[in-house]
């Protein structure tokens, strides 16, 4: 089959996939031959998860047009429970991929929850209520994360509230033979066992992918997308609206939720506070700036933006500022006509060639 | 409660071959009132099965709130509104719709960013059974629904020689064919009862004369009643069999396009009255 007999769609989605595997053959090849910096290297993981909640964020903001300000919020409910899981599991599970699996998708069940319990009040509403209650749900989670002390022995899991501010992880009394304390309050998980890989971080970004431009070219995708670009038409045709936001709104929550749990194995200490509102904007930023709705656009900003920082380091003091300018510099360049008669020219070249 | 047992008002308005079947709709007083200002009052009318009636009167007589109380986008405050019989008043919009009255809009309401065929797809969404899961993972229901999904999308699309728009974004069509594609989307959600707010609004004389061959030709193939609002005269005059005038919320004409041309009341509110000029 040749690319150009394809819908425009299924050509864009086939090249993004593309585009993916394809960097992560030449990234994996560089890794293998030692040419990537140590610091790089350490980045692989979390750009993956990066990507994939992008891609998750857009679902929600591009796709479904609502504003969510609290997408780390899910992350770190998906990190949380998928470390516990992931602890919890060290003897059930002695494979560290089949376990890693496990624990995403503990973190993908929980984050849905989570999303659903925020969403389904409030989507319910007319208006752009969504962005202020993510935004609060973003800062409960982080609390509640903070006060929180979980531990696993043999005789099962322990999980305690620390509201009062003067429990600490000998109040969860564990077996001292087999017991492991996971997640110790403010201090977060503190001794987590690393098993997500490069590889995990790939497989998650392509699901995430498939998952949501599988959705997007379905009927929930086409009534998600009627809904956002005209309400009244989308009901008079029949369009169910609360179940559609809804829909759209927990698949996005659930999929942070297995990026989290992700990025959460990934580093043997971890805090709530990693998941803030900065990072909840950050997210937005890779989204608005890959553009609403673009997916492959989400990923190239989630991955430049997550390398950046590294790759500045040369202007040590004037990192940020540098970063500040290069984002400017990004949005003008997007927004800019000129450039982009420029860059559809240059895709029509190809396409023209292609046809021949 | 009004109950069902009201008598038709207006039977004699129905087309003959409609005349020993029970009415498509049936308003029967039916009211609103924005902040004391009554919008429509006393509506009172009954539609045939296959009957094409217009809905005519100055601008802002009402006429684009009748088709908002018939569509739920309002709840009517008074009156009853029985589509095939059954009382719609517990009913959303969305339920209105499932049970057979599709819309066009006035100012047209299409999902510009999304192309023509998903237009028309989107408003099959309520006849279509495969979950989000089975599209996710696309199982085989999905291939099977998707594909006579885009089967009659390009039927229906047919109908106005639009199939070969499919895969143009809607938002970048032009007006008549915006207009013709709203149509062909309130189509595909399989309706009994299809409004039409100013089909020819914004069209050419010549686009309008074909306009009026296809809503003859939609009623004919669909068998379906066709209520539609329209400044047009010599629209509504040659392919509407019933048509009601409303004037200030309340109608002060109905019958044939004849009896409608000759009406002095309806001279009057569309001409205004000597003195007022
Ligand atoms: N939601 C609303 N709130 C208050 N007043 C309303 C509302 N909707 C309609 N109206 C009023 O009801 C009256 C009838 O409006 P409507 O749009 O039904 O007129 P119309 O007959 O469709 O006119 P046109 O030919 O200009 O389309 C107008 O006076 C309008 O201002
Ligand atoms: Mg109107």
């Amino acid at each position: 089959m040749k690319i150009s007999h394809l819908k425009k769609t299924t050509r864009t989605d086939f090249l993004t996939y593309a585009g993916v595997i394809a960097a992560f053959v030449v990234m994996s090849v560089l890794q293998s031959s030692g040419s990537l910096s140590r610091s790089l290297t350490g980045q692989l993981v979390p750009i993956c998860c990066y990507m994939s909640m992008a891609v998750s964020l857009n679902l929600t903001v591009g796709i479904l047009g609502e504003l969510s300000l609290g997408h780390a919020g899910f992350m770190s409910v998906g990190a949380f429970s998928g470390i516990t899981a992931a602890m919890c599991l060290q003897n059930t599970i002695p494979s560290a991929p089949l376990r890693l699996a496990a624990a995403m998708l503990v973190g993908f069940v929980c984050a849905a929850v989570a999303g659903l319990i925020v969403g389904a009040p409030v989507l319910r509403l007319r208006g752009d209520y969504l962005a202020i209650v993510t935004l609060a749900f973003g800062e409960i989670i982080k609390e509640l994360v903070n006060c929180l002390l979980v531990g696993h022995d043999a005789n099962g899991l322990h999980i305690a509230f620390n509201i009062s501010g003067n429990m600490t992880i000998d109040d969860l009394h564990l077996d001292p033979a087999t017991g492991i304390a996971i997640i110790k309050g403010a201090q977060g998980a503190t001794a987590t066992k690393t098993i997500a890989t490069f590889t995990a971080g790939f497989i998650l970004v392509m699901l995430t992918l498939i998952i949501v431009l599988n959705l997007v070219r379905s009927r929930a995708g086409r009534a998600i997308m009627a809904l956002r670009d005209n309400r009244i038409a989308a009901e008079s045709v029949g369009i169910n609206i609360t179940k559609y936001k809804l829909m759209a709104f927990v698949l996005s929550a659930a999929l942070a939720g297995a990026a989290g749990a992700l990025y959460g194995l990934n580093f043997s200490s971890l805090q709530a506070t990693k998941f803030n509102f900065n990072t909840s904007i950050l997210i937005l930023v890779f989204v608005v700036l890959g553009g609403l709705g673009n997916l492959w656009g989400s990923l190239i900003a989630a991955a430049l933006l997550t390398v950046l920082p590294e790759l500045l380091r040369a202007f040590s003091d004037y990192r940020m500022l540098v970063y500040a300018i290069v984002l400017i510099l990004v949005m003008l360049a997007t927004n800019n006509p000129t450039l982009k008669s420029w860059l559809s020219r240059l895709t029509g070249r190809a396409r023209r060639k292609e046809a021949a | 409660m009004f109950s069902k047992l009201v008598p038709i008002p207006s039977a004699n308005m129905l087309p003959d071959r409609d005349a020993d079947k029970s009415p498509i709709l049936e308003c029967v007083n039916l009211g609103i009132t924005f902040g004391g200002l009554a919008a429509v009052e006393d509506f009172t009318i009954a539609i045939g099965r296959t009957e094409i009636a217009g809905l005519i009167g100055p601008n802002g007589a009402g006429k684009t709130t009748v088709f908002n109380l018939l569509t739920k986008v309002y709840q009517p405050t008074k009156g009853s509104i029985l589509l095939d019989g059954v009382d719609t008043h517990n009913m959303s919009t969305i339920q209105v719709n499932r049970a057979g009255i599709a819309r066009t809009f006035q100012n047209i309401r299409l999902f510009s960013n999304m192309s023509v065929e998903d237009n028309v797809k989107v408003a099959m969404d309520s006849q279509m059974r495969y979950s989000m899961v089975g599209g996710i993972l696309r199982l085989p229901g999905y291939w099977r629904e998707e594909r006579v999904a885009r089967q009659r999308a390009l039927e229906l699309l047919s109908i106005f020689d639009m199939q070969d728009l499919a895969s143009a974004k809607a938002g970048s069509l032009p007006y008549g064919a915006q207009r013709r594609l709203e149509i062909v989307r309130a189509l595909a959600t399989n309706p009994s009862l299809l409004l039409l707010d100013e089909p020819a609004a914004g069209m050419n004389p010549s686009e309008t004369a074909e306009l009026m061959e296809n809503i003859r030709k939609i009623r004919d193939t669909f068998h379906i009643a066709i209520l539609l609002i329209e400044h047009d005269m010599n629209l509504v005059m040659n392919i509407c069999e019933g048509i009601a005038v409303l004037n200030f919320g309340r109608i002060i004409a109905k019958g044939s396009p004849a009896d409608i041309q000759s009406n002095p009341a309806v001279i009057e509110a569309y001409l205004g009255k000597k003195k007022e000029a």
